[in-house]
């Protein structure tokens, strides 16, 4: 068996390979700091002469989106990634990819706010992505990434989420992680799909009504209110139906814990090493890291709630998750928060001390 | 003689085009974008594009375009047919791909994707209604509404040092690099009607040829918001609106 290939590079230049890797038809972007990397890997790799892969610098975030929202129709993987300046431009197209149910990849990385805030890492963008920063009652299946490994392997599985569900997918990192230079093995090569590929799997495509089929119109307007409801209702069942089957997190000593830390992407990798740290002091602490942000793991930490005599999430953000961690407990366990503002990173010392304060 | 004799093909002057629907339109009686519809319908069909077109429809009167003209259509966001037309045509560059726009949509809050689809010379055609109002929204001042022109938010008539200047938008379109074919037309009579179907047929062929982006306003009228039989909102534009709209083509570099 061929050994992997092992190579160092940053995790915003993970997505752009793992993008061109995976089949992605189409990436439309503009620049914004942390994330240009994206962008620049993809112009500096010209997959339109390789795999046929579309890029566009478009002439704003907002055109970003609407280009993305116009690939999706095509049935095609498209995908953009921007700073959380930038995302925030797109929240009008991302409610209209969800009520025109529309697969498509979004990817931020996301740097400290509010207003144009600062360029070092952030979480703040947790609210905004998981409840819905664009209008309407919909949902974003959201992916959080803690390695440059993850960044390059959640591409694949978001775009698979996102076709599966008929509904965008969000890869929500930051700007640590996605400047940083790590170990990554590339996914395989996987081939576009062709045109008849595409027309057998998506059906609803806008491709041109082939063969003289009904024409497919893509939209997210229905005027009558009693059709409204009931398209509402659809997308909410299927909510239901992912919130089911497609929650997924990370387990970490958890066993023998007392306490537990909820944290996600480079707060959860700080935790590793405060649970390191805790434990050499007689602490008994793990940490559950929800990789998916939406569906959020309610139940796992509602079960291992129920064991634990604390919980604390580490957020780099004003406390965001920790409602959503609360509720899963439903107040049973006591729940605080731990973070840094900013764009900050908190150091592990300062989370330990936190800690033995709760262990007192 | 029976209908069915009379309707003989060889007895028709004139028929519905076939990729029009035969369903009610909401357009009000009157208005221009039912003819501009039907021009589209003929040339795809006289194209023979019927399964290679892609329609983008704007937000405003038009959003409804899609039920009308029997292709695949993709309905967009308020101003930003021109991105979704960019990147379908990018990943499917043997369909035919069009925007349908209005003034509001098109030279207000879509002005940048407009612009600058249009200069990165994206091979779609984008087809602009200007009526000079907001219609679907109940007559609002547009960025087209003509000085003096009274519309719900300038009542007292559009004043430039409350409200700006009328943008020409088309004008601005003849100056990019990228653009191959911009010209302006109308339809408020036969021979008006037949110019413009010409010009959309032309826009279409260029795109199709990889030469460039393609702009065709139609000026039209709103006779509703207007206030208007539609007899008068077509004279009322004749005297008004075409000293200012000039028609003809600003640019065709589509044999250069």
């Amino acid at each position: 068996m061929a050994e992997k290939e092992i190579t160092l590079m940053k995790g915003n230049e993970a997505i752009a390979h793992a993008a061109i890797r995976c089949g992605c038809d189409g990436y439309f972007g503009y620049p914004i700091t942390p994330q240009s990397e994206v962008l620049e890997t993809l112009a500096e790799q010209k997959p339109w002469e390789t795999t046929g892969m579309v890029v566009v610098q478009a002439e704003s975030e907002v055109s970003s989106i609407n280009m993305v929202y116009g690939g999706a129709c095509t049935g095609k993987r498209v995908m953009t990634s921007s700073s959380s300046p930038g995302v925030s431009l797109m929240q009008e197209g991302i409610s209209y990819l969800a009520g025109a149910e529309l697969p498509a990849l979004v990817v931020n990385v996301s740097r400290g706010g509010p207003g144009l805030g600062t360029i070092q890492p952030s979480q703040a963008d947790y609210f905004q992505t998981v409840k819905g920063g664009g209008h309407g009652d919909y949902r974003l299946i959201t992916l959080a990434p803690a390695s440059v490994q993850e960044m390059a392997d959640f591409v694949d599985l978001a775009f698979e989420l996102a076709f599966r569900y008929r509904n965008p997918a969000m890869i929500l990192s930051d700007g640590a992680i996605g400047q940083m230079m790590e170990k990554v093995v590339l996914p395989p090569f996987k081939p576009r799909r062709s045109e008849e590929q595409i027309a057998s799997e998506c059906p609803w495509a806008t491709i041109g009504r082939k063969g003289g089929r009904k024409p497919n119109i893509i939209t997210s307007l229905e005027l009558r209110s009693e059709e409204m409801e009931i398209i509402n209702l659809r997308i909410q069942a299927k909510y239901r139906e992912i919130e089911k089957k497609e929650v997924r997190f990370e387990e970490y000593m958890t066993d023998d814990a007392e306490y537990l830390i909820v944290a996600f992407g480079s707060a959860a990798r700080i935790s590793k090493k405060v649970i390191s740290i805790a434990r050499e002091q007689g602490i008994k602490v793990g940490l559950l890291r929800p990789i998916t942000l939406w569906p959020f793991p309610s139940a796992k930490i509602a079960e291992l709630g129920s064991r634990m005599k604390g919980i604390l999430t580490l957020e780099i953000n004003a406390g965001q998750m920790v409602e959503d961690v609360r509720l899963a407990v439903e107040c049973k366990v006591p729940v605080q928060y731990f973070g840094r503002l900013g764009g900050i990173i908190p150091e592990p010392e300062e989370v330990v001390e936190v800690l033995k304060k709760m262990v007192k | 003689m029976t209908r069915e004799e009379i309707i003989r093909e060889e007895n028709l002057v004139y028929k519905k085009p076939e990729l029009l629907n035969d369903v009610p339109m909401h357009y009000c009686p009157g208005c221009s974008h039912g003819v501009v519809h039907k021009l589209i319908s003929e040339v795809i069909a006289e194209m023979g594009m019927q399964e290679k077109s892609i329609g983008i429809s704007p937000v405003g009167c038009a959003v409804f375009a899609y039920k009308y003209i029997d292709i695949d259509w993709e309905e967009a966001a308020h101003g930003r047919a021109p991105a979704l037309a960019t990147a379908v045509k990018r990943l499917l560059p043997d369909r035919l791909v069009f925007t349908y726009q209005g003034d509001g949509d098109l030279a207000c809050i879509g002005t940048g994707e407009t612009i600058h689809a249009l200069n990165r010379g994206e091979n779609i055609t984008i087809i602009f209604i200007n009526n000079a109002i907001y219609g679907m929204t109940g007559g609002q001042m547009a960025p087209t509404t003509l000085l003096g022109m009274k519309t719900v938010t300038c009542p007292y008539g559009r004043d430039p040092k409350l409200h700006g200047y009328p943008l020409k938008i088309t004008e601005i379109a003849a100056t990019l690099e990228g653009t191959c074919y911009v010209t302006r037309q109308s339809v408020q009579n036969v021979g008006a009607i037949l110019k413009a179907k010409r010009a959309i047929r032309k826009a279409f062929e260029y795109s199709m040829q990889g030469k460039g982006s393609n702009l065709v306003e139609i000026v039209s009228t709103c006779n509703t918001n207007w206030k208007m039989t539609p007899e008068k909102a077509n004279q009322w534009m004749e005297e008004n609106m075409f000293p200012f709209y000039q028609l003809g083509d600003l640019k065709d570099n589509g044999n250069k």
